[in-house]
């Protein structure tokens, strides 16, 4: 029964104020089966979650190169229009939701807050537990919809009605879209009580000492994007429902009296773009649910790796929050051309841009964190220097496509889709990678190895700036995205074959290099050097644990206390270039901080 | 040192790649150079941002490498730095997002006597409708589709009976003649773009949405769908040609009004309804 | 416990770097809000669902504007399984007064009347369905028709996870000899502000389709 983890818990929490953090009452697992499958501890959650979100985007990593194929070398691996927009729809929707969501909030997410807040676990483990499995159900169903008749859905991972349930369109009039919705409507279930957990428990069941100020920014990305889910993922679940009962039951919410193939339909009176402002006002912020974390992570790799404590933490903190308030306020701009009111566009022109404010204030920030630092190159400060540039490059190419009246000829481009891929494609893939390489010691207790780790990131930093830079220029011409056939439009300045070609092998060796990294995962996880404890000298919580890697209840016998912010590195003074958070004051005497 | 130099070459080699780049856009054939100008307003502060941070954070990995008999420094946060850099960017987005706002103000407001014409789109060609004689676009009803009537008109509107239709052929527009184009889609979404005119817009099954534009240039322009729509999506392509008055005068005379469409059909009855109907006005 | 009431902004601009800052951050207990994670957890889902009725009711309204818009029926039936709402939401009322006074077996007396009344209610909407579909408003009838089997079965299945709850709570107070107090109270106040919730939702949409 639920209840026992439940109230276990929160026994001990109850609204009288105690000094002393009492210890939670843990579950302990018995069992094969409660250890590792029906587990309730939130790092082995961690782990099932981004296994399971690996897995399935290895289906999106092959569907992008399937679909490169015939962008490129069409008749190489034959393919009909139907499968090629099948491929481009699955590859979108597990990218961006199987993948990046998951692996961020329930990957990083749960095996970081507890660790980083000081707590011992989540505080609804037995919730958290179920998340997993609600989310593993729907990568079930999801992937289920690759064998039933008609294959998954084609619509493009917008889901657009009307097209995406009629028959003109992959998968439209079979079980295609419907096992789509509701595996996003499963998603968003388990998302959910997910997400119960990890605001709880960055809320309530930090360590003491542990202010807001002095939570690490991952934790800050992490709870900023949870928050925003929890505002967005209604809206999808909302859109979700009506369009499963306009297919299903035939009812007319988004669909109007249209006339397919010559017949027409039974729908009248509904309205497609109320699907597309339902979709969006969940879409936008699911960039920043993708790109949150993302930015609270490298920034803590950042300042570990410079040795420096990250330059304008409060700056950085309300950025965060600014830019997760400004992104439910921004979500037409994906609809400049879609058809709304026209006057639409000067207020979400005008609200895009100021969202651009506060982001390059975290440029600002993670560059002047190098600046005056004393930077250890390591693999997870390459690929945050990595992140920088494609995240910039990425953000910048944003200004245009909000700027309104310049979206228009750059909108359904490959402008679009290289500015997107830029900036929530490669750059969060970049920090994922990078966060890899900075918390397998911890969660392994060896390192990956380093020869093959530099290989890896000098081919996939190169390899998908490569790809993306480019393809930019497509969209300046005019290429249409979403064609199954490479267009060659008559008044093309230039032919536009070679450039495909180019772009399209970039794709398969920037592919190909992540198995490197999954046969470096593999190997070093048994036969990696030793990682000892907290091997890149950091100051956060998660790598002061009494056991490397963290065993169950992550902090030995007594929770650790916290006496300072999570980014003394350096501090004039000290013995050591960093104090980590739980040194008590008395132990660093001589830090200049401490004395003035 | 070489991490420091990769940085270096990402950022010039993005810049020398777009000066050489072959690949940019053809020459504009409408009346929105403005857009165009805005995206170079936008390309040379965007660009100068994209190269100060390449290059400073270049400069940072090489002369901050680390040392382990250096410290770093011990700088929490710097207000007046940051706040600069805030007032900076502030400054940076109003200049990009003010033309912004003025091309689009002139984006959404038609000018007046434009001369209207519709363009329907369904799962996979293009069809178009002139206003006909009367200059005025006969009013429709997606109920009164059939074979006979593929625009679903309203045959008891006096002003359709003129309209020319031209039902998945090419459409030739007039040189300098302001339009407006008229966008009806009967089945899903789809989008009426010209990467040469520039302007795009999205027709949506139940509504008329609507943009407009002058060609500037003669000559032969091809259509894509910018909205997928199913399938058949990359193949929605069509052409329009621009003419000087002469030609588009010979072409236009050689389209058929919905009155002709209607007679070589055998739908003589339907004729007369709107003949009487327009008599009465 | 001052520091506790400190606002939001406050603690957002504190510089937690500073030695006197540090000083009275050393002090904290690690929590937010002076409040139970359940009652947060409980607070969290009724924003979840919350959200989730409201962009319902944004789409309804904006829908209702068009002129083929066509009315449902409000059969009487929906007054009756609304009067239940209503009952329950009162008898709530009673059950977390008796548990404050440590009665529990009125308490558990009254949770299962709440049971009933619940029963009866999902059955009541049934047949009000069973209704309607009869007179011939089908769910694809008209956009007005969606919303109301939409709303009601959105409605209905927060009840059916309310019941679950239910469960739950009536399993604490199961035997009066082995109570936990604290926990008992506890699940009952959950369960009553969970109640109260149902009936405010439930007459908001009730209201919209009765007024629209």
């Amino acid at each position: 029964m639920a209840a026992d983890s439940y109230d276990d818990v929160a026994k001990n929490k109850d609204s009288i104020p105690e000094l002393e953090v009492a210890p939670q009452d843990l579950y302990h697992a018995k069992s094969f089966w409660t250890k590792y499958i029906f587990c309730q501890d939130a790092k082995v959650i961690g782990i099932q979650y981004a296994l399971t979100a690996a897995a399935i985007g290895m289906v999106g990593l092959v569907s992008s190169w399937l679909m490169r194929m015939q962008i490129a070398f069409p008749g190489v691996i034959p393919m009909d229009p139907a499968a090629y927009y099948q491929l481009v729809t699955m590859h979108g929707m597990i990218m961006v939701v199987y993948l990046l969501t998951a692996l961020f909030l329930g990957g990083f997410g749960n095996y970081l807050i507890p660790l980083m807040v000081g707590a011992r676990d989540m505080v609804f483990p037995y919730v958290n537990m179920i998340s997993f499995w609600v989310f593993f159900l729907a990568v079930v169903i999801l992937a289920a919809s690759y064998f039933v008749p008609g294959g998954p859905t084609g619509a493009g991972w917008t889901l657009y009605p009307p097209q995406a349930i009629t028959s003109g369109t992959p998968g439209g009039d079979g079980l295609g879209i419907v096992l789509m919705l509701v595996s996003l409507a499963v998603f968003v279930i388990g998302f959910t009580m997910g997400g119960l957990n990890y605001v709880i428990t960055i809320l309530q069941a930090r360590t003491r000492g542990m202010t807001l100020m002095r939570l690490p920014l991952t934790v800050w990305g992490i709870f900023t994007a949870t928050v925003l889910a929890l505002f967005a993922f209604p809206a999808l679940f909302v859109a979700g429902i009506m369009m499963t009962l306009d297919n299903m039951l035939g009812t007319s919410f988004f669909m109007p009296a249209i006339v397919e193939f010559g017949e027409r339909l039974s729908y009248d009176g509904g309205s497609p773009i109320l699907f597309q402002h339902l979709f969006w006002f969940f879409g936008h912020p699911e960039v920043y649910i993708v790109a949150l974390p993302a930015f609270g992570i490298v920034s803590d790799l950042i300042s570990v790796h410079a040795r420096k404590n990250i330059f304008g933490y409060r700056m950085m903190v309300w950025a965060i929050v600014i830019i997760g308030a400004l992104s439910f306020v921004v979500w037409a701009h994906h609809m400049y051309v879609a058809g709304m009111n026209p006057w639409f566009g000067f207020f979400f022109a005008t609200t895009t841009l100021i969202i651009a404010i506060p982001t390059a204030i975290k440029v600002y920030n993670w560059v002047l964190t190098l600046w005056r630092g004393n930077i250890k190159l390591t693999i997870p400060m390459l690929f945050s220097i990595a992140f920088i540039i494609t995240f910039v490059n990425g953000g910048l190419t944003g200004l245009f496509l909000g700027n309104v009246a310049v979206d228009v000829p750059l909108s359904d481009t490959y402008f679009v889709v290289a500015h997107f891929h830029m900036v929530m494609g490669i750059a969060p893939v970049l920090v994922i990678l990078g966060s890899i390489y900075h918390w397998f010691p911890l969660i392994t207790g060896r390192f990956l190895n380093e020869k093959l780790g530099r290989i890896h990131f000098w081919v996939t930093f190169i390899g998908s700036y490569s790809i993306y830079f480019p393809m930019h220029y497509l969209g300046f011409m005019g290429v249409t995205r979403r064609y199954f056939e490479v267009f060659e439009g008559d008044n093309f300045t230039y032919s536009i074959t070679g450039i495909n070609q180019f772009i399209t092998v970039a794709a398969l060796i920037t592919g190909a290099a992540q198995f490197v990294f999954f046969y470096n995962i593999i190997t070093s996880s048994k036969f990696g050097k030793k990682a000892g404890k907290n091997p890149w000298k950091a100051c956060s919580l998660e790598w002061q644990t009494a056991d490397v890697p963290p065993t169950h209840g992550n902090f030995g016998k007594e929770l650790p206390v916290v006496y300072r912010w999570a980014y003394d590195y350096s501090v004039p003074g000290a013995d050591q270039d960093y104090i980590t958070q739980d040194t008590p004051p008395s132990d660093v005497a001589n830090a200049r901080a401490e004395q003035t | 040192m070489i991490v420091a130099l990769l940085v270096i070459l990402v950022t010039i080699g993005s810049v020398i790649f777009h000066m050489w780049s072959p690949w940019w856009w053809s020459e504009i054939a409408s009346n929105w150079q403005g857009m165009d100008d805005t995206i170079l307003l936008t390309f040379w502060i965007t660009g100068a941002v994209f190269v100060a941070i390449g290059l400073f954070m270049a400069y940072c990995i090489w002369k901050y490498k680390y040392n382990k008999n250096n410290k770093a420094d011990y700088e929490p946060e710097n207000s007046k730095l940051e706040w600069a850099l805030t007032i900076l960017t502030t400054i940076g987005v109003i200049a990009l997002l003010a033309p912004g706002l003025i091309v689009w103000n002139n984006f959404v407001t038609v000018p007046k006597g434009a001369y209207e014409i519709e363009v329907v789109g369904q799962q996979w060609y293009w069809m178009y409708r002139l206003p006909g004689k009367d200059g005025v676009l006969g009013t429709t009803d997606i109920k009164n589709i059939n074979d006979d009537n593929p625009f679903g008109l309203n045959t008891d509107d006096p002003h359709s009976i003129d309209d020319v239709l031209i039902d998945a052929d090419d459409l030739h527009l007039l040189k300098d003649q302001v339009v407006k184009l008229n966008l009806r889609a009967l089945d899903v979404l789809h989008d009426f773009y010209v990467p040469q005119f520039r302007a795009k817009m999205d027709m949506v099954p139940g509504m008329i949405t609507y943009y407009w534009f002058t060609p500037i240039k003669t000559g032969t322009f091809e259509i894509l769908c910018a909205e997928y729509c199913g399938t058949g999506h990359y193949s929605m392509l069509g052409y329009v040609i621009v003419d000087e008055e002469e030609d588009y005068n010979e072409w236009l005379s050689e389209q058929m009004t919905f009155e002709e469409v209607l007679a070589s059909n055998g739908k003589s009855d339907l004729i007369k309804l709107a003949l009487n109907k327009k008599n009465d006005l | 416990m001052s520091k506790n009431k400190e606002s939001l902004i406050n603690q957002l601009t504190q510089k937690p770097w500073e030695p006197a800052q540090a000083k009275v951050d050393n002090l904290h207990e690690g929590k937010t809000f002076n409040l139970h994670v359940g009652k947060i957890g409980l607070r969290y889902i009724m924003v979840v669902s919350t959200i989730m009725f409201c962009l319902f009711i944004v789409t309804y309204g904006d829908r209702m504007v068009y002129d083929d818009w066509v009315r449902m029926p409000e059969p009487f039936l929906l007054w009756i399984n609304t009067l239940l709402l209503v009952i329950s939401s009162f008898v709530f009322i009673r059950i977390q007064l008796a548990s404050k006074k440590n009665n529990f077996e009125k308490a558990r007396r009254e949770l299962f009347f709440i049971g009933i009344l619940a029963v009866l209610f999902l059955i009541g909407q049934l047949l009000v369905w069973q209704d309607l579909v009869q007179a011939g408003y089908y769910v694809s009838g008209s956009p007005a028709n969606g919303y109301f089997y939409v709303f009601t079965t959105l409605h209905g299945f927060h009840l059916l996870g309310g019941l679950v709850y239910w469960v739950m709570t009536i399993n604490k107070v199961w035997k009066l000899e082995n109570i936990i107090i604290r926990k008992a109270k506890h699940t009952i106040e959950l369960c009553a502000i969970y109640w109260h919730f149902l009936l405010a939702v439930w007459i908001v949409l009730f209201g919209l389709m009765l007024f629209s």
